[in-house]
């Protein structure tokens, strides 16, 4: 199990890292290679060149940004996981990455590395899709932008543009003060990609009620799917649990499930609505404790 | 022969020798070898389920540079002889490279040699093989009834379909008016060691020596690779120091040691064939039985079972191997602890285009054990009664061991209503119980679930002789040989590779305790193949019995001898020579004695003060024979097969999500009974050790196929290992019954834990489902299937 | 390629292809045989070493890749030739291993975890050695030897009037 031949350079910037990407159709950017990898050494992926992005320091940070946190596409997992700016201001990635394989693949796989890798499983993508995040790219010499919804269009397939290599992605925060979280995923052993996960946001108001909501399922489709009927009949509701079921089941309907060795459609449709009503109920949970606590 | 009581050294918490290397990164695996110009060998596989192999050519590969050669079944196949097989089945030939037909996808089609292992795989890539897909069968009941064949030579899918019957079975079932039926599954899955198998082979044509290292546990491996190269087995070396990292029955490697070996002869340089994961799972010794079972049972309305019959069809893969012989171990204990009076017992093996099956801890017990158990807990459920109860009512008393079953084995000894009652105390089983009813209280899916098994140790394979009238063997040994030196160093030798079982710990166990000298004083070597006694090698359970029997039986010798050298010595009778912690004295005057030292002096210098013709020296060796072999089956199919029968009691609570269908055990419990444990801490980790491989085998491990032939779980992202999440804390409550055959009242523990565990988990599983009206019996137990049958169940009853 | 590898204090300047994984690296140009390769593919952990002190799998990373950053492997947590770390010796006192072929990465792991973290609980533990198989033990000897280290390293660091 060893990978084909390729060429190795460690890009000094971005810039660089973009036009050596323009210049070699079979090149490929590796940022932790802990799917890219494998991918490599059963020969299922044979770049010609590597761009190792590892080492530009300016891809590796986290900071606010206006009303949201901003990410840097190498920033490892870990960090993110260890962070108080993303667990005071993004909870949901906090709750969420330490589902993320293992401490030793959390070590090396980066942020940008798990989006743009685009596995239909992987818990950065539906919270990106769940928080509306924002992915930056550079192409060209020019720094672009794209919504999270509109980046994922497949299994492991990405509206990133030919030659453009991911930066960042900011995750907006939420302005109120009560917000909760929940994140629930269901699989065969703790650590294995998910079957299905679940991701929610709740803002409750000062009636108690709902004010926003963003839910979203992944695992159980090409790539994560927002909730968005769910969550327009759920605000300004008080979230109760009857009213999320319904919801949720109506939004999961008519979803076309995966189906593989692990997990079949059927089950994949039934644990999202099961999963994506735990999560809302934790968030609800979540932002109610939160509340109480501040009292 | 057995000498129980107070040990000084046995069964203490005594660490294990073997451990110090290992945890500096000093163990020595063969992918640790690095020879002289070695060179690297990669596969090409048969990506069919079947098909023809119309042409290879070799020719881009062989022009890259670095690439030495690429061998194909043709030519290996031209220069020996097939493997050796368990069953006669000459037209079911099995060998390392495919000729002419490939019957499974990743059969191993040619080999490449390169410089490097990369450059290896490369060329691998450039050979071009024209395939003419063929038909081809997967399932073994499709197999059965004919039709596509996978070797149309041999006329019939089926390699063995041999019914025995012991006992009344026609006259007890008709006699029972009540009866029970029952299909029960063991999905393909194997142990899986993390080493995966290696092989480094290395000729020397002035010595006519063919130098083996590999991470091997196979019996009559030199034999093998003698016999199927055609070389004298005085020209094969194989070298039992090396680390096996794992093995648990599977490390086989018989193919992948010819195909290596024939290489190494040819080319004239040493060659290594170190699996990759994929090679590894696809086509190496990776896949374990995958069996299905139709149990029927006559009982009496008090839950005593008086007859089973027993189907047991094997969906062996693509050729024989050995893996038939999975079917007849478990005759040797086929009404597991119970006092089934008669039995009915069909084997059936077929070929399929699946991988080849190897053997798998326990041969084929785990799988029996399954059936045995889940058919206990249905006859329980139809009676109404307790699932303890029942296995209370149909078990073997303490009292009535020595018990013979209706096949033939005579059980050595056991207790197990006192290791249940002790797990019993532990637990707590009506609080166990009320637990679980309030899980089920809070609205989740909770069961009991319990397996009483037995894990017959020893090793005597006698089950070859009932499957293959051929094999006249009776004969299983192991051996030890102990050398005092001439500075009064003791120094013993195992003639086989240990894959992690202690071996080493165990000879200096033993040794130490009966020459009442430090175990540590004791080095232990392991001399290659041509400088070996015979060894059975560690399958079937089997060496603290046989090795720890020679290395007794040895030590004793030695011990005999010096003390007859110490009695001439002082001029006392024999009788009144006493040996003690290395020196004998006169049971009559303690000061009249002769220390180790002077008894290393005489042997070795003093020649004038030994015995009349007594050998120099201090060497001895013991080769020991299994005790209760010996015999052959009876014209009607009995036979004694292994000696020993430790018991293992599982009981454990498990809850499932009902909406997600995510199985948990929430407490664990094992009453183990292993006779004398020789060292604890070996014993307690190959139990735990066993108990987490089952519950893989029970909940996540199957090497499944999609209907093309392809097999999906060919990675360690499909096949699912337990990890230490997975792995529960086990209370293991210890019970010693010893064993009246073996030295020390010891019997096996090699397959603990595994052989009860995946039964337990189905009856927890079935009783967590029973409240729903479902039950399944097909593993592994999967999260998705059980999600899906809950939420059909619960759809039905409309909740 | 050329590369500079800091392994174990020590800096190589070895030739490289870019497709020598950091595992295959150190166990066929450097000669540590310590890290084993068990699947290649990430999920079994028994390649496992530290890098800047952080456990992580050896077979996921091009030894190009690993130039520049110090590489810890079991080698150079033993002390010395024959002598053992407080947590090797507590994997040979609980007996934390059979095979011993998971058994240097598991020691890695232990030592990467209680360097962050001295008092881990169970769960702790458990969810450290996650990342890395173990086919013959279970685990529960594994467990227990790490906890036994992290009892004892604390012990040694605690003023001899505080020791039990």
């Amino acid at each position: 199990m060893k990978a084909a031949p390729f060429e190795y350079t460690r890009a000094a910037d971005i810039d660089e890292a973009c036009a050596m990407l323009a210049a070699d159709d079979g090149a490929r950017v590796i940022a932790g290679g802990q799917t890219l990898v494998p991918m490599m050494v059963m020969r299922l992926a044979r770049p010609t060149r590597l761009i190792d992005i590892n080492r530009i320091a300016a891809l590796s940070y986290i900071r606010n940004d206006g009303d949201g946190v901003a990410i840097g596409a190498t920033t490892r997992q870990c960090v993110v996981e260890r962070d108080a700016l993303v667990a005071a201001r993004v909870p949901l990635l906090a709750r969420a990455i330490p589902n993320i394989g293992h401490a030793a693949t959390r070590a090396r796989g980066t942020i940008g590395g798990s989006l743009a890798n685009a596995d239909p499983a992987a818990e950065l993508s539906l919270v990106a899709i769940t928080l509306d995040a924002q992915l930056s790219y550079r192409a060209g010499g020019q720094t672009a932008e794209i919504p999270a919804r509109e980046f994922f269009i497949g299994p492991m397939v990405t509206n990133l543009p030919a030659g453009a290599c991911l930066t960042g992605v900011r995750f907006p925060v939420w302005p109120g003060k009560k917000i909760g979280v929940g994140f629930h995923e269901v699989n065969a052993r703790r650590s294995d990609f998910a079957f299905v996960s679940a991701a929610a946001q709740v803002e409750l108001g000062n009636d108690g009620k709902c004010q926003r909501i963003a839910i979203g399922v992944g695992a159980a489709t090409d790539f994560p799917l927002r909730l968005d009927s769910a969550e327009q009949q759920l605000t300004g509701t008080p979230l109760d649990a009857k009213a999320v079921d319904a919801a949720v089941r109506e939004a999961l309907a008519d979803i076309e499930a995966l189906a593989d060795l692990h997990a079949s459609a059927a089950y994949r449709r039934r644990a999202a609505s099961h999963l994506a009503k735990r999560a809302v109920a934790d968030a609800l949970t979540h932002v109610q404790g939160r509340t109480s606590h501040a009292h | 022969m057995s000498a129980h009581g107070r040990h000084r050294y046995v069964s203490s918490d005594r660490r294990v020798r073997e451990d110090r290397r290992f945890v500096a990164g000093k163990g020595q695996f063969v992918a640790d070898l690095d020879l002289p110009n070695m060179r690297h060998v990669a596969l090409v596989t048969c990506p069919h389920a079947a098909a023809r192999i119309k042409s290879i050519d070799k020719s881009a590969a062989l022009a890259m540079p670095g690439v030495h050669y690429v061998l194909d079944g043709r030519e290996l196949a031209a220069a020996t002889l097939p493997l050796m097989t368990g069953l006669d089945t000459p037209n079911v030939p099995r060998r390392p490279l495919a000729v002419d037909v490939a019957r499974y996808s990743g059969e191993w089609v040619a080999a490449v040699v390169a410089d490097t292992r990369a450059l290896a795989e490369d060329a691998a890539e450039a050979i071009e093989i024209d395939y003419e897909a063929l038909p081809f069968v997967l399932d073994a009941e499709e197999a059965l009834a004919g039709g596509v064949l996978v070797h149309e030579a041999h006329g019939s899918n089926v390699l063995l379909d041999k019914t025995f019957v012991w006992g009344e079975v026609e006259k007890d079932f008709a006699a029972s008016l009540k009866k029970l039926s029952l299909r029960v599954k063991w999905a393909r899955s194997s142990t899986v060691p993390i080493e995966t198998f290696g092989v480094v082979a290395s000729w020397d044509p002035w010595r006519d020596m063919l130098d083996v290292y590999a991470s091997i546990q196979m019996p009559r491996y030199a034999d093998q690779i003698s016999i199927t190269l055609k070389i004298p087995v005085t020209s094969v070396r194989v070298h039992h120091d090396v680390d096996v990292g794992g093995s648990y029955g599977v490390k086989r490697g018989i193919k992948h040691t010819v195909l290596t070996g024939y290489l190494a002869r040819r080319l004239g340089f040493p060659v290594r064939l170190i699996e990759d994961r994929l090679e590894n799972m696809r086509g190496g010794d990776a896949h374990g039985p995958e069996r299905l079972f139709d149990v029927d049972v006559a009982f009496d309305d008090n839950g005593i079972i008086r007859s089973m019959k027993m189907r047991a069809l094997e969906n062996v893969g693509a050729y024989a191997g050995r893996s038939p012989f999975q079917l007849g171990k478990p005759i040797g204990a086929i009404v597991g602890p119970y006092k089934i009076k008669s039995v009915q017992y069909r084997a059936i093996a077929v070929v399929t285009n699946k991988t080849t099956q190897e053997a798998v801890r326990g041969f084929g017990q785990g799988p029996t054990n399954l059936a045995l158990e889940r058919t206990m807990d249905e006859v329980a459920n139809v009676l109404g009664l307790d699932p303890l109860e029942i296995r209370r009512r149909n078990m073997i008393r303490h009292e009535e061991f020595p018990y013979t079953i209706p096949s033939g084995t005579t059980y050595d000894s056991g207790d197990y209503h006192t290791v249940i009652d002790k797990v019993l105390i532990h637990a707590g089983y009506e609080e166990l119980k009320a637990e679980r009813d309030l899980l089920r209280a809070e609205g989740k899916l909770a069961g009991i679930g319990i397996a009483a098994c037995l894990e017959p140790s020893g090793g005597n394979a006698t089950f070859e002789a009932l499957l293959n009238p051929a094999i006249t063997t009776s004969t299983f040994m192991d051996s030890c040989r102990i050398n005092v030196d001439g500075m009064g160093s003791i120094t013993a030798t195992m003639h086989t590779t240990s894959a992690g079982q202690g071996h080493e710990t165990l000879l200096g166990t033993v040794i130490g305790e009966v020459l009442q000298v430090d175990p540590e004083l004791v080095r232990v070597t392991r001399p290659d193949s041509l400088n070996s006694l015979p060894s059975g090698t560690p399958v079937g359970s089997r060496m603290a019995i046989m090795l720890g029997g020679a290395a007794f039986h040895a030590a004793h010798k030695l011990k005999a001898k010096l003390t007859a050298i110490a009695a001439h010595d002082l001029s006392i009778p024999l009788e009144r020579a006493v040996y003690e912690q290395g020196n004998v004295h006169d049971r009559n005057a303690l000061q009249n004695k002769r220390s180790w030292v002077d008894l290393v002096q005489i042997a070795f210098r003093n020649y004038h003060r030994m015995p009349a013709g007594m050998e120099p020296g201090l060497g001895v060796e013991h080769v020991y024979q299994v005790p209760t072999g010996g015999g052959l089956p009876t014209a009607d199919g009995r036979v004694q097969m292994y000696p020993c029968f430790s018991f293992e009691f599982h009981l454990l609570l498990l809850s499932i999500d009902p909406d997600l269908g995510t199985p948990e055990i929430v407490r664990y419990m094992l009453g183990h009974d292993c006779g004398t444990q020789i060292n604890p801490k070996i014993v307690r980790g190959m139990t735990m050790g066993g108990i987490a491989h089952g519950i893989g085998a029970a909940l996540f491990e199957e090497f499944a196929y999609n209907d093309d032939g392809q097999l999906i779980a060919q990675t360690f992202m499909d096949y699912l290992l337990p990890s230490s999440h997975e792995v529960p804390a086990v209370d293991i409550i210890d019970h010693e019954t010893p064993s009246p055959h073996t030295v020390l009242g010891q019997k096996g523990s090699g397959e603990s834990g595994y052989l009860g565990a995946p039964a337990a988990i189905a009856n927890a599983i079935n009783d967590a489902l029973r409240p729903l009206g479902i039950s399944i019996n097909t593993l592994p137990l999967k999260v998705s299937k059980l999600g899906d049958l809950i939420a059909e169940a619960r759809a039905e009853k409309g909740n | 390629m050329r590369i500079e590898l800091n392994v174990n204090g020590t800096v190589h300047d070895i030739e490289v292809e870019p497709r020598t994984t950091l595992l295959d690296c150190l166990r066929d140009l450097l000669d540590l045989k310590g890290a084993h390769a068990g699947c290649e593919h990430g999920v079994c952990g028994a390649c496992t070493v530290l890098f800047d002190g952080v456990a992580v799998r050896s077979c996921l990373m091009f030894a190009a890749q690993a130039a520049g950053t110090p590489i810890t492997t079991i080698e150079g947590v033993t002390p010395s030739p024959g002598e053992l770390s407080p947590i090797q010796d507590a994997f040979c006192e609980t007996h934390g291993m059979q095979c011993g072929y998971c058994t240097p990465a598991m020691i890695l792991v232990a030592h990467a975890l209680l360097a962050d973290n001295p008092e881990p609980t169970r769960e702790e533990i458990v969810d450290a050695i996650s990342g890395n198989i173990c086919r013959c033990t279970g685990y529960a000897q594994i467990v227990e030897a790490i906890a036994l280290a992290a009892e004892r390293m604390r012990g040694a660091n605690r003023p001899s009037e505080l020791r039990k």
